[in-house]
């Protein structure tokens, strides 16, 4: 996997992570061309595209778009169903997710996504391994918060 | 009491602060997130933006800011980086945050700095302390953070810093740690594989780890190391079979399931594995066998996860060694896919058919009538795709149909990208398939016959093929029918390729293209046809609207209307010049076009002196210069028709030419001027160094640049006006142009045939499944395909749509199914491309003289040679290894040493280095180290074998040591190749066991000749290999590398590495000729360099003195010194020869080098200046 983006019906960027270096030109064009391209899919078209030498395999959820981009090797289901499952991890962080969540607690989301995928790989397929260990270093944070906040008399 | 007071109020304003300072702060997030979505205008954002950035920046510099402040930042710099605006300055202070936040800040201080800096930025390094620090901190979630930073970006130099620490980690009790750990080490196998090497051992440890999720990320590097060498790995097939086995029986823990299928991914992981190790290896594969039969039954839930498993499964059965039951079930998986309503589905069955057909042309027959509907689909993906699958079941017959359904699917096409790739590969198609046999003609006019009229009227511009119909139809009627659907055809498609691919095309399209119409066949009526066609069909492209053709097709024209106009008689040479020059004045037209366009006017001006002298005219006030000249030129050649025919003979086979690329005609004149004082020629990349030498000091040796002086291209001759002059000038020989096209032009050729016409070729009885579509007679072959086609046919449509779409069918998948029936005609699958025509001595093309193609064949022929004589020696050489004791050479090695003889050049290039015979030489310590204990390197050379002594050798340098082994090198230069002989000395008391050396250089070819591996080095003793290294093309300096492994205790393997420079000067052998052979070769060679260098006037004659002293430096041979000229010879070890001519001019040498080889006079004045300038 190179890359996943997130973006609204309306082409704005919501979450970017790219998994190669690529430069701020390339990425900014392959943005522009991808979010492009997604959008002017008509609703019940297949959900894979060609855009150079990368696959893209994008799905909507609600008014939010979840792409990615693929070499020639990865499979598109399987990618299809990776989608799925982020989703599925976030809804179960935020209960019952919507586009709203992921603007404003973007970082949240790069969260989950980090102890999901690394380097364009998946990193646990178990639901319940991501959720605990995003728990645990939410709960140090409360702990953290509250002890930062917890008056010193 | 008063104490308790005293805290509280102390405590009091920073609570308030904190409070209020961090609601603010969110708030200011969702402020600006908030404001954002407010606004309509792009410009108003930008505005806003400015401000958040300039606050921003006044935040992150303020010495007041809190870490938990700068956390807030943080998060609002991603966000504006994320809407596309620059927040650079917040990286830094990323850094900081991770360094020195506490857990919660490092957190978002380690995202940022993962989102803000890719893997090669420099302010990564920063980063480097506080990843080693978190890694070592015994908070879990610190070292999590710290161990997910470096898995996405880490600098590559500074992985030995970490590596130890996260090696470590694989051994950590918890899971999460050595998971993540896992994939650290994936990252840095993929940035710097040999970084990891030696950790191998513990991947393997990994793969047996208990929790799933480490195991599944350790399939990651399993899967990246078992594509790279499938071979080293076969011996855990057995446990993936186990793993993948107890995965599909449901036996990991219930998490692992994705909608109650058990751990897809490792599932989809793991079947790639597999079919990666059983590719072509019947024993690996059968153990496979049960399991994927297996997941194939299992994965019978309608989900979109088990397709994904079901996909990679009918992979796997079609990559590795087949097996008929399997096969079967596979391919009505396939058939599932394809049928499925799904799209996303019948996208992988198209996908998946794509991949079948390679090894089962069978497969696409079943499902043409599905295929048929997906050409139509209204998505494009689909489309694409199956254009993809019908590219790949294209053979002779059904060429047409196909390409023209691609030519349709571009015309309506606008991505660029699409564009190019499709058009290539129509391009591909028109040059594979000439229709040059018999058999394939009549096949083709039978198919063609049926779906003439509907898709024939669909040509743009068919006016053209009725136009080559008339001209036939006058002289010959009855061959009008065979031809005219061939070569036209090509034409035709060729024309559509120009002008839908436009300028996007890539430049070897029309390079090809048109050397096919030059280089033509074995039958020059054939080739006239074929370039009367293009020379028609142009001429009617040309009157017609010209604006919105493409400048490539355009070059294209013009060119083949100036060379091959005059073979159409009943065309006016008039109207050629008359329609070309009126493209001239054309606005859209670039300069480089036009450059095409008037040297295709200078071949046909003769005779029409009028016409031209008018256009010249018109020209001359041209504001590009070239064109101007080109001009100038025109106007000379039109009133000099004698020169005319001197300068661009007329019907003269272009390839007989004789061009003189040195310009020695010219000597005279060089020779006069410089006699006259004038500065000798300096090709620009001299000047250029010379520039720098002035400037400032240089401390890098200079670096070899290519040559692009003029002296060394070959002029540009009459064929090509600019661009094939540069494809033929690079190598001068289309031999190996050919080949790659050869080689991108193969579809099913090149794939290994387990698969015949008639299923797996060792397994007759499987033939038996052959579909009802084999008819033995051709005649009935094209009714059989309907018939199979309305059988295939799931639901009756329309009879009139039917009717169209079973045509269709037939003529797309004609030849499919049916190659038993065409070979009892005796015609071959697929006809050889139209490259390979003509095998000729010659190939190359134009430009250069014949000198040069001789010495390129001579100094191949050599090389081959060489190789024979280098294993050859080593023969002779193998008693004679042994110096003193031991000698573990088998008589076996030599058998060993014959076979390897066999080996081709190619082998050894891909091989970095082979072992030859595990025999080495072992010397007993006593004999050096104890009557010279001081001087180790000058003993070392006592240790040269006899054979190798007499020759002459460089002193012994030191290469690398550690405290167990030390390494030095000697260079040993023999005639054929440079001999590096390492000398692998035990510094120590104790037997260091399984040394083994590998060298790599990757401008030199490098052959290991002996004791590269050696099993047991005793003591203080000291074991010898060889590495025979040779140079194809000079370079001026090449450094090779290397590393040697061993093991002082049993298990532990260490690795020194080494490496070390050689110079051209090391490969450069003297070339022994008389006078007269030194003349004849000099007029035979092309490239040439001229220079004055410095003349070493301390003794008593300078000219001697200078050339004895290069021929120290390099090795060069005397030939004759006549006077103040002599003149010297050397070649580039056994291959191309370099004579140089001096002569003393006042107080500098004028040195004049030439050569076959392009870049070797360069080189080697390179040197010679090197040696002047040190003397």
């Amino acid at each position: 996997m190179r890359f996943l983006l997130l973006f609204s019906r309306q082409g704005k960027l919501r979450l970017q992570k790219w998994f190669t270096a690529l430069s701020d030109h390339d990425k900014k064009k392959i943005i522009r061309d991808v979010t492009q391209m997604v959008l002017a899919r008509p609703p019940k078209a297949c959900n894979f595209l060609q855009w150079r030498d990368l696959k893209i395999v994008y799905r909507r959820y609600a008014s939010l778009y979840f792409c990615c981009g693929l070499e020639e090797e990865d499979n598109e289901l399987l990618t299809l169903e990776l989608l799925h499952r982020y989703v599925e991890l976030l809804d179960q962080y935020f209960g019952n997710v919507c586009e709203l969540d992921i603007i404003f607690n973007f970082e949240k989301a790069y969260f989950i996504l980090d102890e999901f995928v690394i380097g364009g790989e998946v990193q646990e397929t178990s639901k319940a391994s991501v959720a605990k260990s995003m728990e645990e270093s939410d709960s140090l944070q409360e702990t953290m918060e509250e002890y930062v906040n917890k008056p010193t008399y | 009491m008063s104490d308790v007071v005293e805290k509280t109020l102390t405590a009091l304003p920073g609570l308030f602060d904190s409070q209020t300072g961090a609601a603010k702060i969110t708030n200011r997030l969702k402020q600006l997130i908030k404001s954002i979505t407010e606004l309509t205008s792009k410009h108003e954002e930008e505005n806003l933006m400015k401000q958040e950035l300039s606050a921003m920046k006044e935040q992150v510099s303020s010495p007041n800011t809190t870490m938990k402040q700068m956390r807030e930042v943080m998060v609002r710099a991603m966000y504006c980086e994320m809407l596309g605006y620059d927040a650079s300055f917040t990286y830094i202070h990323a850094i900081k945050l991770a360094q020195q936040g506490s857990v919660l800040e490092k957190r978002v201080g380690y995202l940022a700095v993962s989102l803000f800096l890719s893997e090669g930025h420099e302010l990564l390094l920063l980063l480097v302390n506080t990843v080693l620090k978190d890694l070592q901190s015994t908070n879990l979630i610190e070292a999590c953070m710290a161990l997910t930073v470096v898995a996405q970006v880490f600098p590559k130099d500074m992985i030995p810093a970490v590596l130890p620490l996260v090696e470590d980690k694989l051994s950590h009790p918890k899971e999460i740690i050595r998971r993540k750990a896992v994939l650290a080490l994936y990252k840095f196998y993929l940035i710097a594989p040999n970084q990891v090497q030696h950790i191998h051992a513990k991947f393997r440890k990994a793969l047996c780890d208990k929790d799933p999720g480490v195991m599944t990320s350790s399939l990651h590097i399993y899967l990246q190391l078992i594509r790279e060498s499938p071979d080293d790995y076969k011996d855990l097939t057995g446990s993936f079979v186990a793993i993948l086995k107890q995965v599909v029986g449901g036996k990991l823990p219930m998490d692992f399931n994705y909608h109650n299928v058990p751990a897809p991914w490792l599932q989809i992981q793991l079947l790639r594995i597999l079919s990666l190790l059983g590719r072509e290896d019947q024993s690996t594969s059968e153990l496979m066998y049960e399991v994927l039969d297996e997941s194939l039954r299992r994965a019978e839930m309608n989900h979109n996860i088990t397709y994904a498993i079901l996909y990679e499964c009918v992979k796997a059965v079609y990559t590795i060694h087949p097996k008929a039951e399997l096969l079967e079930k596979a391919a009505r998986c396939i058939g599932n896919f394809v049928l499925s309503p799904k799209i996303n589905l019948k996208y992988l069955g198209l996908k998946a058919l794509t991949y079948v057909v390679q090894h089962d042309a069978k497969l696409a027959l079943q499902h043409q009538m599905t295929i048929i509907e997906c050409l139509d689909h209204s998505d494009f993906t689909i489309k694409r795709e199956t254009l993809e699958l019908l590219f790949r079941i294209t053979n002779a017959q059904n060429v047409t149909v196909i390409v023209e359904k691609m030519l349709d699917f571009l015309r309506g096409c606008n991505d660029e990208h699409t564009v190019i790739h499709l058009v290539g590969k129509v391009a591909e198609l028109a040059e594979k398939y000439p229709f040059h046999s018999l058999t394939g003609r009549l096949l083709q006019r039978m198919t063609l016959s049926r779906v003439h009229k509907k898709y024939i009227s669909s040509y743009k511009i068919n006016t053209n093929l009725l136009c080559v119909s008339f001209y036939f139809t006058s002289y010959v009627p009855i061959i009008t029918l065979t031809f005219a659907p061939d070569n036209s055809w090509f034409i035709q498609t060729m024309n559509d390729v120009f002008s839908i691919g436009g300028d996007l095309l890539q430049q070897d399209v029309p390079n090809n293209f048109l050397r096919l119409l030059a280089e033509g066949s074995e039958s020059k009526e054939e080739d006239d046809e074929l370039r009367l066609y293009a020379v028609d069909s142009y001429l009617t492209v040309l009157k017609g609207d010209t604006s919105h053709l493409p400048q490539r097709f355009l070059q294209v024209m013009s060119w083949v209307l100036g060379e091959y106009s005059d073979l159409q008689e009943c065309v006016d040479q008039r109207e050629v010049i008359r329609l070309l020059t009126k493209l001239l004045d054309q606005r859209s037209v670039t300069s480089e076009t036009r450059v095409w366009i008037l040297s295709a006017l200078t071949k046909i001006s003769e005779g029409q002196t009028d016409l031209i002298l008018d256009l010249s005219e018109s020209l001359s006030y041209s504001q590009d210069t070239v064109l101007r000249q080109q001009a100038q030129e025109l106007r000379h050649l039109s009133r000099d028709s004698q020169l005319h025919e001197w300068a661009l003979p007329r019907g003269a086979p272009w390839d007989s030419m004789e061009v003189d690329s040195s310009l020695s005609f010219l000597d005279g004149f060089v020779s006069e001027a410089l006699a006259a004082g004038a500065a000798p020629y300096k090709p620009p990349h001299q000047r250029q160094e010379e520039l720098c030498e002035e400037r400032a000091l240089n401390l890098e040796p200079y670096s070899f640049s290519l040559p692009v002086s003029l002296s060394s291209c070959s002029i540009t001759d009459r064929q090509s006006p600019t661009m094939l002059s540069v494809s033929s000038g690079i190598s001068g020989n289309s031999t190996e142009l050919s080949q790659k096209a050869g080689s991108s032009t193969v579809i099913l050729e090149g794939v290994k045939r387990v698969w015949g016409k008639d299923g797996y070729l060792p397994q007759k009885e499987t033939a038996a499944t052959a579909p009802p579509v084999d008819k033995p007679s051709i005649a009935v072959q094209s009714s059989g395909q309907q018939e199979a086609a309305e059988r295939t046919e799931p639901q009756p449509e329309p009879p009139m749509q039917n009717q169209d779409k079973q045509q269709l069918a037939s003529s797309l998948f004609v030849g499919l199914g049916a190659q038993s029936s065409i070979s009892l005609l005796g015609k071959s699958e697929a006809p050889p491309p139209r490259f390979r025509k003509k095998p000729r001595p010659h190939e190359s093309s134009s430009s250069s003289g014949t000198s040069e193609r001789s010495s390129v064949s001579s100094s191949r022929s050599s090389h081959s040679t060489t190789d024979g004589f280098l294993y050859g020696s080593l023969l002779e050489e193998e008693p004679a290894t042994s110096i003193s004791g031991v000698d573990h050479t088998p008589k076996s090695t030599t058998a060993n040493g014959l076979g390897q003889n066999k080996h081709t050049d190619g082998d050894r290039r891909t091989n970095t280095s082979q072992i030859l015979g595990s025999d080495m030489v072992i010397v007993r310590p006593n004999t050096i180290q104890d009557k010279y204990p001081s001087s180790v390197s000058s003993d070392l050379t006592a240790l040269l074998p006899p054979d190798l002594k007499d020759l002459p050798h460089s002193d012994v340098i030191s290469l690398t040591s550690d405290p167990s082994l030390s390494l030095a090198s000697c260079r040993v230069f023999r005639d054929e190749a440079l001999l590096l002989v390492i000398f692998i000395c035990n510094c120590t008391e104790t037997v260091i066991k399984d040394v083994a050396v590998q060298l790599t250089c990757e401008e030199l070819q490098t052959a290991s000749l002996r004791g590269n591996v050696v099993d047991c080095l005793e003591g203080r003793s000291t074991s010898v290999c060889h590495y025979a290294l040779l140079m194809d093309d000079p370079h001026t300096n090449v450094s090779f590398t290397g590393t040697v492994s061993y093991q002082t205790q049993p298990g532990h393997t260490n690795t020194l590495s080494f490496s070390g420079t050689l110079s051209t000067a090391d490969f450069i052998r003297p070339l022994v000729v008389t006078t007269e052979e030194y003349g004849k070769l000099w007029l035979s060679l092309s490239h040439d360099v001229k220079q004055n260098l410095k003349l070493l006037t301390a003794a008593g004659d300078p000219l001697r003195t200078t050339l004895n002293a290069l021929k120290d430096a390099l090795q060069l041979h005397v030939v004759d010194i006549i006077g103040s000229e002599g003149i010297v010879a050397c070649r580039l070890l056994s291959g191309a020869p370099c004579l140089l001519h001096c002569r003393v001019n006042g107080a500098a040498l004028a040195m004049w080098l030439r050569s076959p080889h392009p870049a070797l006079p360069d080189c080697i004045l390179y040197h010679c200046q090197r040696a002047l300038a040190e003397h």
